[in-house]
């Protein structure tokens, strides 16, 4: 397992690993909007919860087609199957690999990209709570919809349509975390669902995931 | 031990082998033959439980099967020994050497396996099986780009799998240099079309 899971980590960092594709992405959009938008502090404080989760949730789905792809194309999700280690263990590692490698940098980097958009100072701690919350939520969900497309070709516009309404209420819930923190509010209603949209993904994804994992590799 | 009787088993729908039947024993092995297409990869993945028959029954040992396919599974970006040790660790063994040694790899051992020709690709790919230390090899095509030094190479790793008492199912078009292996031709076990009788012009709808 531990292997498996520095190998997919040594993958993603070593040359054309994809690593810094979502980091890139996150960073881009939030440089941009300020230029789109215009540099008014009030409207870009206002948007600046949305403009981050939507950044944080596109910059997730860009690298998920890499999850199971690479290793189907060289026949090593075929040898992963038949070896001996249980397939919904592989797709777990495989998400949190996913997660390691994207939601965390994108976590990390969040506060310098919120001083980017104004985002108001009471903000910062909610903006990394919700992350940390609903990112592991977003490698899960994907990594299912990185199985259910596993070995089609140009699968990844199929899979960015089964993807996203799933990401919808982490995104929701996420977006409201930060918004109410920043106007002082309470949030305790938004991140508790978004902690349990994360807990129920956890727990039950990976089953469905290893499913249609063998399904697909019939 | 692997038993397997009456076996069925279909490639995108369509049934292309049925009544198979075999056994291998201790220290043997068996080379498929067959025409393109007549379902040599389909039958071995359904041995290595990739899928699952239409019809008869596969019995073998509870975690003794070592696939290799036509794809070796080798990541370009780790080097060789990386990629062994990653499959040792995988598979609970440990000694990758022997299988450096055997596959003559070791003047290689450091090198990334993006920088590998074909054939040294092959010969890390069937390292693999090595460093499985499973007794029942199935194997698919394993010496394709494989010259002529590393097929009889190939052949002697066999032959001394054998007489450690492994086993292994190949399928192959070439001579691997084994004269003791049991050849079965598949042609024979072709399987009829489906009879669209009655409802199956329905079924196949569904």
């Amino acid at each position: 397992m531990i292997a498996l899971l520095t190998r997919d980590l040594r993958l993603a960092l070593r040359a054309g690993g994809g690593f810094g594709l979502g980091l890139a992405f996150f960073l881009i959009l939030a440089v941009l909007v300020p230029l789109g938008v215009g540099p008014e502090p009030a409207t870009l404080a206002l948007i600046a919860p949305g403009i981050l989760w939507v950044g944080a949730l596109l910059a997730c789905l860009l690298s998920l087609d890499r999850i199971f792809a690479l290793d189907f194309e060289d026949g090593s999700l075929d040898l992963l199957a038949t070896a001996p280690v249980p397939l919904e263990a592989v797709v777990t590692i495989k998400a949190l690999a996913h997660w390691l490698t994207t939601g965390l940098p994108l976590v990390l980097i969040s506060p310098v990209l919120g001083l980017l958009l104004f985002l108001p100072a009471e903000a910062y701690l909610w903006l990394i709570l919700s992350l940390l919350l609903g990112t592991p939520a977003l490698s899960v969900i994907g990594t299912f919809g990185a199985a259910l497309t596993v070995g089609l070709k140009r699968g990844g516009l199929l899979m960015s349509l089964l993807v996203l309404p799933l990401y919808i209420p982490t995104l929701v819930f996420g977006a409201e975390v930060v918004s109410r923190g920043a106007q002082g509010l309470a949030v305790n209603t938004p991140l508790a669902l978004l902690a349990g949209i994360t807990a129920g993904a956890v727990a039950l994804l990976p089953f469905a995931s290893a499913h249609v994992l063998r399904i697909n590799l019939r | 031990m692997l038993t397997v009787r009456g076996l069925a088993c279909a490639r995108g729908g369509l049934p292309l082998l049925e009544g198979v039947s075999f056994a291998l024993e201790t220290g043997r092995a068996l080379v498929l033959r067959g025409p393109n297409g007549c379902g040599k990869t389909t039958l071995l993945r359904t041995v290595a439980g990739l899928q699952p028959a239409l019809a008869g029954e596969i019995s073998a040992a509870p975690d003794s099967i070592a696939y290799a396919a036509h794809a070796d599974g080798i990541k370009g970006t780790l080097s060789v020994r990386e990629n062994l040790a990653f499959w040792a660790a995988i598979y609970g063994t440990r000694g990758i050497e022997m299988a450096l040694e055997q596959m003559n790899l070791r003047a290689l051992e450091d090198r990334a396996a993006q920088n590998l020709s074909a054939g040294q690709k092959r010969r890390l790919g069937l390292a693999r099986l090595i460093v499985t230390g499973r007794p029942v090899w199935v194997l698919d095509e394993p010496t394709v780009s494989l010259d002529v030094a590393s097929v009889a190479l190939f052949g002697a790793v066999v032959r001394a799998h054998l007489e450690k008492g492994g086993m292994a199912l190949i399928a192959t078009h070439i001579d691997l240099g084994l004269p003791e292996a049991e050849v079965l031709d598949l042609s024979p076990y072709k399987a009829r079309l489906p009879d669209l009788g009655a409802g199956g012009f329905d079924e196949a709808f569904l």
